[in-house]
C-alpha cells in the first residue's frame, strides 16, 4: 500500500496552508438573500427580515441569520466547473488517486459576532487535517478536514468553520443501489423458470392441483422434476395427484431477507407428504410456536398476485 | 480407487489481499495482486505460470489474469461449479495437471468483491432463461426460501430434533472461530471475540439460525501455488504437499437443497470427500492435526466433524462440548477464525490457512501439526484436501 501512503504524504504537505485562494463576498449582506435563505430554511425569526423588530430585540437593525456564515463567500454556481482559484488542491490529489466521490461528514460553525446589512465577509480556508485510508461504508477514502476563517472588511475575525468530506473511491455497488431504488414498488414476485421438464408440475399447481411425477416404467415417484427415472431411467412418466395430506419434515422462520408479497417472519414447511415424496412451501394461518416436526399438514393454495398460485399448508 | 498422486504435488506459495467490506478496486486486480504475490512468495516468475485454476463463480477468466501478470504459454485451464464447494478440488485440479506433466506451475485463485458489489445473502433472483439449473430455485424462491442460510437452517433444524443438538451447540461453532480470528491480525474480526451469549442474543436471520451463526460477506481474493513436490524441494518455502485431494456428489444432490434424501442430517457428499481422502492418504482420522472445516453457517461444522469421523452420528455436539475445536483440543479447526472470523473467500483463505499450519506458521499454530484437513463448501457439492508436511 505504498501508494496509498505516499498519497497521504503529498495531501498531508498541504496542512496549514490554504486550500484554495482567499475569496471576498460577491455582494454584502443583505436583506434579499437573507430572506430567500430564511424561505428555504423555514426560519420566520423576524430579527433577520424586520428593522423594527430587530431593534425591539436590541439590534441596530436587521442582522443576518448566523448560519449564514460561509453563504456570503460561496463560489458561484459554474456550469463548466469551478474557476481555477476555487478549486482546491488537496481534494483534487485524492480525485486524481480515484477518490473522485466526495461527501460532507461535519460541520461546525463558531460566530464572533452577528453580520448586518453591508457587511462584507471574507473568507480564507486553510487545511486542517487529512486522515490515514479508512474503510467506510460509502468506499474506502480518507477524510479532509478544513478549517474557514471569515473575516470583515477591517479584518476583524467574524467566526469561523469546520468542514470535513470525505473523499472516497465510488464503490461499483453504488450505481446497482441506486438502480435497485429505481425499480417500482411493486416488484414482481418472483418466478419459477419453466423447463419441458417441470411445466406439468407448475401447470398443476395453477389449477389447484399437487402434481408428483410419477414412473410410467417402474411407478416410482419423483420431486423435483427429471427427465428420467433415477431407479429405472426410464423416459416415460405419467403423474399423480398429491392427496394433500403431509407431515412436517422440517421447518425454518425466515426474518432476512423478504420478500414483499410474503408476510414476515416467514414459515416455511418441509412437507413429507403422505405419497412419500417432499416438498417445499409456506404454512399459512399459524404462529411458529405451534410448530414442532412430525405435526400434520394439509395443503392449500395461495394467490400471491392475482393469478399467480402456490401451494402451501395449514396445520391439518 | 486410491489413483490419486499422493505427495506428487506441492503447495509453494501462497497469497492473498487484505479482507474488507469494499475493496474499492476491481475483483480482476485483487485476482492479480493475489496470484503475484503468491508467485513472489515462492520466488516464482510470473511468466512460468503454465496452469490457471479457479472456480465457475469467480468473475475473473482465466485468460485476464493470465495477461494481466504477462503469462506466455497457457497449458491447463478449468473451473469447478457448485459456489464454495470448489474451495478444495482447483488443488486436485492442479496436483492432477502437475503430476501428468501437463502443467509446471498452477496457480489456484479466488476473488471477488462478494460484499460491495453483490451479495450472496441477499436473496437469489433466478435468471429468465429455462434451464435445469434456473428451474432448481423455483421449487424455493416463490416461497421465501431463497437465501443460502435459508437453505441450510431447513436441515439444521432436523439435525437438531434429530440429535437433541442446540442453537447453542451451532453458538460454540463460531465462539471458537471468533476466538481464533481475534488473535489474527489478517482477520475482520480481529481482537473482537464473542461470547456464547452474545451469539444467542444476536437477531434471527432464519430460525434456527442467529446472525452469529453466518459468515461474513466479504471483498478479498487469496492465490495458492502448486509445483511438483520434486521442484518443491529447491524453492524458498517449505514445502507443503497435497496428501489427498477429492470431489463429491451424493444420493439426490441439490444445490444447497438436498431435502429428498431419507435422511438431511448428513452430509452425503461429505462422507464421499472423507471416503476417498483417507483412502488416498492412508491416513484415518486419528492422524489428522488439525482442520479447517468450511464455515459458511455453524451448524453444517457438526455433521463434517461426523463425515470424517471425528464424532460418532449425532454425537458432534458433545465432541464441541468437550473443547475439542480449542487450540487445546483433540482437533483444533479453523484456526485463521474461519469465515466466520478472518474472511468469507469462498474458501480459498481456509486452504492459505492449512498450508500455514503444515508451515508452522500460523499466528494461531497447532504444534507438530503434521496432516492438516481442509474441505470445501457444505450443502453443495463439494471437496477436500489433505495438506502434509515432507517427512
Ligand atoms: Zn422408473
Amino acid at each position: 500500500m505504498s501508494d496509498a501512503t505516499d498519497l497521504v504524504t503529498r495531501a498531508r504537505a498541504f496542512v496549514g496552508k490554504p486550500a484554495a485562494t482567499p475569496v471576498a463576498a460577491r455582494d454584502p449582506v443583505n436583506l434579499p438573500a437573507i430572506r430567500r435563505w430564511c424561505d428555504a430554511m423555514g426560519d420566520r425569526n423576524p430579527v433577520y427580515q424586520d428593522a423594527a423588530a430587530a431593534r425591539a430585540a436590541g439590534f441596530d437593525g436587521i442582522v443576518a441569520p448566523p448560519a449564514m456564515l460561509d453563504v456570503w463567500t460561496m463560489s458561484p454556481f459554474r456550469p463548466g466547473g469551478r474557476a481555477s482559484t476555487e478549486r482546491m488542491q488537496v481534494l483534487e490529489l485524492f480525485d486524481a488517486a480515484g477518490f473522485t466521490g466526495v461527501v460532507a461528514t461535519n460541520v461546525e460553525q463558531d460566530y464572533d459576532r452577528y453580520l448586518h446589512e453591508g457587511d462584507r465577509v471574507h473568507c480564507t480556508a486553510i487545511v486542517e487535517d487529512v486522515s490515514e485510508e479508512k474503510r467506510t461504508a460509502l468506499g474506502v477514502g480518507h477524510f479532509v478536514t478544513l478549517r474557514y476563517e471569515f473575516t470583515d472588511d477591517a479584518g476583524d475575525a467574524v467566526g469561523r468553520m469546520l468542514f470535513r468530506v470525505l473523499k472516497f473511491r465510488p464503490p461499483l455497488a453504488q450505481a446497482a443501489t441506486a438502480q435497485a431504488a429505481a425499480v417500482p414498488k411493486s416488484i414482481p414476485h418472483p418466478r419459477p423458470a419453466v423447463t419441458h421438464d417441470n411445466a406439468f408440475f407448475w401447470e398443476g399447481i395453477k389449477a389447484r392441483r399437487l402434481l408428483v411425477q410419477c414412473c410410467a416404467a417402474c411407478g416410482r415417484l419423483r420431486h423435483p422434476p427429471g427427465p428420467m427415472c433415477p431407479q429405472c431411467r426410464s423416459l416415460e412418466w405419467r403423474t399423480v395427484e398429491a392427496s394433500g395430506r403431509g407431515t412436517i419434515h422440517s421447518f425454518v422462520v425466515m426474518h432476512q431477507p423478504r420478500l414483499p408479497a410474503l408476510h414476515y417472519p416467514l414459515t416455511i414447511l418441509l412437507v413429507e407428504l403422505a405419497e412419500g415424496v417432499r416438498v417445499v412451501a409456506n404454512l399459512l394461518e399459524a404462529g411458529a410456536q405451534q410448530l414442532q416436526i412430525g405435526r400434520a399438514v394439509a395443503l392449500d393454495f395461495v394467490e400471491v398476485e392475482p393469478g399467480y398460485l402456490l401451494p402451501a399448508f395449514r396445520l391439518a | 480407487m486410491s489413483g490419486f498422486p499422493r505427495d506428487q504435488a506441492a503447495i509453494v506459495g501462497i497469497g492473498a489481499t487484505e479482507f474488507s467490506k469494499n475493496s474499492g478496486r476491481s475483483e480482476l486486480r485483487l485476482a492479480v495482486e493475489a496470484v503475484t504475490a503468491a508467485l513472489a512468495e515462492a520466488g516464482i516468475d510470473p511468466a512460468e505460470v503454465d496452469g490457471l485454476c479457479t472456480y465457475t463463480m469467480d468473475n475473473n477468466p482465466e485468460i485476464e489474469v493470465f495477461r494481466n501478470i504477462g503469462g506466455r504459454e497457457l497449458r491447463f485451464f478449468s473451473r469447478i461449479h457448485y459456489g464454495g464447494g470448489a474451495a478444495g478440488a482447483p488443488l486436485q485440479q492442479a496436483a492432477l495437471a502437475v503430476s501428468a506433466g501437463i502443467a509446471g506451475v498452477v496457480v489456484c485463485y479466488r476473488a471477488m468483491n462478494e460484499r460491495s458489489q453483490y451479495r450472496f445473502g441477499s436473496g437469489y433472483t433466478p435468471p429468465p432463461l429455462p434451464t435445469a439449473e434456473s428451474a432448481h430455485y423455483g421449487y424455493y424462491v416463490p416461497f421465501g426460501l431463497m437465501s443460502p442460510a435459508s437453505w441450510v437452517a431447513m436441515a439444521a433444524r432436523r439435525y437438531m430434533h434429530e440429535h437433541g443438538a442446540t442453537s447453542e451447540d451451532f453458538g460454540r461453532v463460531s465462539v471458537v472461530c471468533r476466538k481464533h480470528a481475534a488473535s489474527n491480525p489478517r482477520a475482520w474480526f480481529y481482537q473482537q471475540p464473542i461470547t456464547l451469549e452474545q451469539h444467542q442474543a444476536s437477531r434471527w436471520i432464519v430460525e434456527p439460525l442467529h446472525l452469529l451463526d453466518c459468515c461474513q460477506e466479504s471483498d478479498g481474493a487469496v492465490a495458492i501455488v502448486v509445483t511438483s513436490s520434486q521442484r518443491a524441494r529447491s524453492l524458498r518455502q517449505t514445502p507443503v504437499l497435497i496428501r489427498a485431494a477429492a470431489q463429491g456428489a451424493a444420493d439426490d444432490q441439490q444445490m444447497m437443497t438436498s431435502y429428498y434424501r431419507r435422511d438431511i442430517t448428513r452430509l452425503t457428499e461429505m462422507e464421499l470427500v472423507a471416503a476417498q481422502l483417507y483412502a488416498q492418504s492412508g491416513l484415518a482420522a486419528a492422524d489428522i492435526d488439525a482442520a479447517i472445516l468450511y464455515d459458511h453457517f455453524s451448524p453444517f461444522v457438526l455433521p463434517q466433524l461426523e463425515a470424517f469421523g471425528f464424532a460418532g452420528r449425532g454425537q458432534a455436539k458433545d465432541f464441541i462440548r468437550e473443547g475439542n475445536l480449542e487450540l487445546n483440543g483433540r482437533l483444533p479447526t479453523n484456526t485463521h477464525g474461519g469465515q466466520l472470523g478472518e474472511a468469507y473467500i469462498h474458501g480459498m483463505n481456509g486452504v492459505a490457512e492449512g498450508v500455514r499450519l503444515v508451515r508452522g506458521t500460523s499466528c494461531n499454530q497447532v504444534p507438530g501439526a503434521a496432516n492438516v484437513l481442509v474441505t470445501a463448501g457444505t450443502g453443495v457439492p463439494t471437496s477436500g484436501v489433505i495438506l502434509a508436511r515432507p517427512e
